[in-house]
């Protein structure tokens, strides 16, 4: 099977050598990253091409890669005062709507991802897609080609903030009626912005500014040690002496 | 005389309507009793699942699982869980595997039975929803033996299931209401461990769907309201990202259990119905008959159960909680409980999509993970949501009625549309 897959990996390549970036290996299989501008020619191509056909698109899932791979807590050294403790940093749910952080600026910050499935072939594959202008991200809409993709992009849209070119009906969709900004922003507070509450006074619903305060039981920890490979080794060890 | 001007005009269907099945808006444009336009909100029950996950170790969202699809509770939990295993590169034992199997099965019951209820209430027929709660009932007793909630288990944990099936199935107690014979007709098949109790489930339940199947199969009304509407052709549910019965009732044979193989549905022989003309009639064909091939897996399941005993989680202690007895007199097995429990475990930096033939159709988790011990992104693909999308396009052309035999037929449930 990994074979296949492999092999399968290299036919992506040499089909669209000019119109992707990488093939990533992932656990399940092939991850292609295809450059923007041939978004929609490639998921065309995947579509229709007998040797692809990848009828259904199963899932499109937006991306926000601001601060991918940081950690609140260094584990891996000790500093003068012994070590972190692990309560600072501006990881998810650390902060409130006032004091947000500045989008700090990054390349391909982005992405859209879509997972695709050939019933023909019975085979899976991924591509991904960055948008270029982080405070613009555009990105061609795939409803010509799967339009069953119309409510995932409104999604992406919604929580995430990406613009899809091309996409008729680019509404919220998951989010309250004239609620602001995009909630899945890492940048965004996880306890929100406003609240809502029946006025009994007023009679009517009204909003008012989040009464709780962020906080995070755990904190963000990245362990890139050997635990796991040695894990491993003493499962099989005890395995092999029974 | 002149024409009357008749002008096309637009009513609110729910969101607090019965038939709308929870918390849908659905907005109908209609000419007369034709339906021109339908436009779903959704987005009310949001309750943001994937970014809460985003700040909590990856083993204290199993809960948020159970809570996506409120009436398929267990194979939520299923594609998350094998998403992380992917991920960590660990497989769970072959008996975890097999209860796992057994209870994506009790699971599919367990929804197809609130579905065949629910959805023969909405056009009309009252009995039904009280036999099929009947049985629900006893499904649901097994998820409270196995982990101590009927509903929101929090069972299947990365490498394996929480622990494993108890000895003993749990009895009624005497109480004002259940007392004297009653008290021993529910307890009748509840003397012996759970695996008894499913035996007689197991041979009772086929006499059970027939039972179903006598009040609506035939039946002149079920068939007026059900069949030729909502016809979804092959192309369309393609297209539309359609999966599960709705794939299925439109002819083409798709089903994650065979054709991707998961837990141990390669032990167990099962068959996959098939619609033809993809309308409401052949969904709800389709979706009794996965009840009767659901009950035959958990047959082979229970059988397979008796006869091989072994453990039902890895014993990796970095992913695993020590056995309670081992923390008392061993220091590693306490540090190895504190460390999982305070911080979790931090998983490989890569991508996985994981997916599972969920009753409603293909739920899968797509995590991002950058090395950290919380997702850095989950993204939960839920059936629902790209059924309900459709709704504009199929429901064009019906009438008002038949709008609720096609929320109905979509089988859609908001924890995992809104998530």
């Amino acid at each position: 099977m990994n074979e296949a897959a492999t092999s399968f990996a290299d036919r992506l390549r040499e089909r669209f050598a000019a119109q992707i970036l990488s093939i990533i290996d992932s656990a399940d299989g092939p991850t292609v990253e295809v450059m923007t501008e041939h978004w929609l020619e490639v998921a065309r191509a995947l579509r229709d091409e007998p040797e692809f056909r990848f009828e259904q698109a199963v899932d499109l899932c937006g991306v926000d890669y601001l601060g991918f791979g940081d950690a609140e807590w260094d584990t891996s050294d000790v500093s003068g005062e012994g070590f972190s403790r692990g309560v600072e940093g501006f990881g998810p749910g650390r902060f409130n709507w006032s004091e947000r952080p500045e989008s700090a600026h990054k390349n391909n910050r982005y992405a859209v991802v879509v997972n695709l499935l050939s019933l023909a072939h019975n085979r899976r594959l991924r591509i991904r897609c960055f948008a270029a202008d982080e405070h613009l991200p555009l990105v061609p809409s795939l409803i010509g080609v799967w339009r069953g993709l119309n409510w995932f992009e409104r999604e992406a849209f919604d929580l995430l903030g990406i613009l899809f070119e091309g996409h008729p009906d680019l509404r919220r969709i998951l989010t309250d009626y004239g609620f602001v900004g995009h909630p899945f922003r890492k940048d965004f507070p996880l306890i929100g912005n406003v609240e809502v509450r029946y006025d009994a006074e007023r009679q009517r619903v009204v909003y008012e500014p989040v009464s709780i305060e962020p906080r995070v039981g755990v904190p963000r920890v990245v362990r890139d040690d050997a635990r796991y490979e040695q894990a491993r080794t003493e499962t099989a060890k005890s395995a092999a002496g029974k | 005389m002149s024409m009357q001007e008749i002008r096309n005009y637009t009513i609110n269907f729910g969101p607090q309507h019965p038939a709308a099945h929870g918390v849908l808006r659905l907005v109908l444009e209609l000419d007369g009793e034709v339906v021109m336009r339908a436009d779903p909100h959704v987005g009310l029950l949001h309750r943001g699942t994937e970014k809460l996950a985003e700040s909590k170790p990856y083993n204290q969202s199993i809960g948020y699982m159970d809570r996506l699809d409120y009436v398929s509770m267990m194979c939520n939990e299923h594609a998350y869980v094998r998403a992380i295993e992917q991920l960590l590169g660990i497989a769970a034992p072959e008996r975890a595997q097999v209860i796992r199997t057994l209870f994506d099965e009790i699971t599919r019951i367990l929804n197809h039975l609130m579905w065949l209820g629910s959805n023969a209430l909405d056009l009309g027929a009252m009995t039904l929803f009280l036999y099929a709660f009947r049985e629900r009932e006893e499904l649901m007793d097994c998820y409270e033996a196995v982990s101590g909630a009927r509903m929101h288990a929090a069972y299947y944990r990365p490498g394996g299931v929480y622990r494993d099936l108890p000895a003993q199935m749990p009895k009624y107690r005497e109480s004002p209401w259940t007392k004297g014979n009653d008290l021993k007709r529910v307890n009748g098949w509840r003397e012996g461990s759970m695996l008894d109790f499913l035996d007689a489930f197991t041979d009772d339940f086929p006499k059970r769907v027939d039972e179903y199947e006598t009040l609506l199969t035939d039946n002149r009304i079920w068939k007026q309201r059900t069949v030729g509407i909502g016809v979804v052709s092959p192309e369309q549910a393609l297209a539309w990202g359609m999966s599960g019965p709705m794939l299925r009732g439109s002819g083409i044979e798709w089903d994650l259990r065979r054709k991707q193989p998961y837990a141990a549905y390669d032990k167990f022989d099962f068959q996959i119905p098939i619609g033809k003309n993809g309308d409401c009639y052949d969904r709800y064909l389709v979706r009794v008959e996965e009840m009767r091939q659901s009950n035959r897996i958990m047959k082979q399941c229970v059988a397979w159960l008796r006869s091989n005993p072994g453990p039902v989680m890895v014993q990796n202690y970095k992913v695993a909680p020590p056995k309670r007895e081992e923390m008392k007199q061993d220091m590693e097995a306490l540090i190895h409980h504190f460390k999982l429990f305070t911080e979790g475990y931090s998983v490989p930096s890569g991508e996985v999509y994981a997916a599972v033939e969920a009753p409603k159709g293909e739920f899968g988790a797509y995590i991002i993970a950058d090395g950290a011990n919380k997702p850095f992104r989950l993204k939960l693909r839920a059936p629902g949501f790209a059924h309900l999308s459709a709704m504009d396009e199929i429901a064009r052309g019906h009438m008002l009625p038949d709008v609720v035999a096609l929320i109905g037929t979509f089988d859609v449930v908001f924890g995992e549309i809104d998530r």
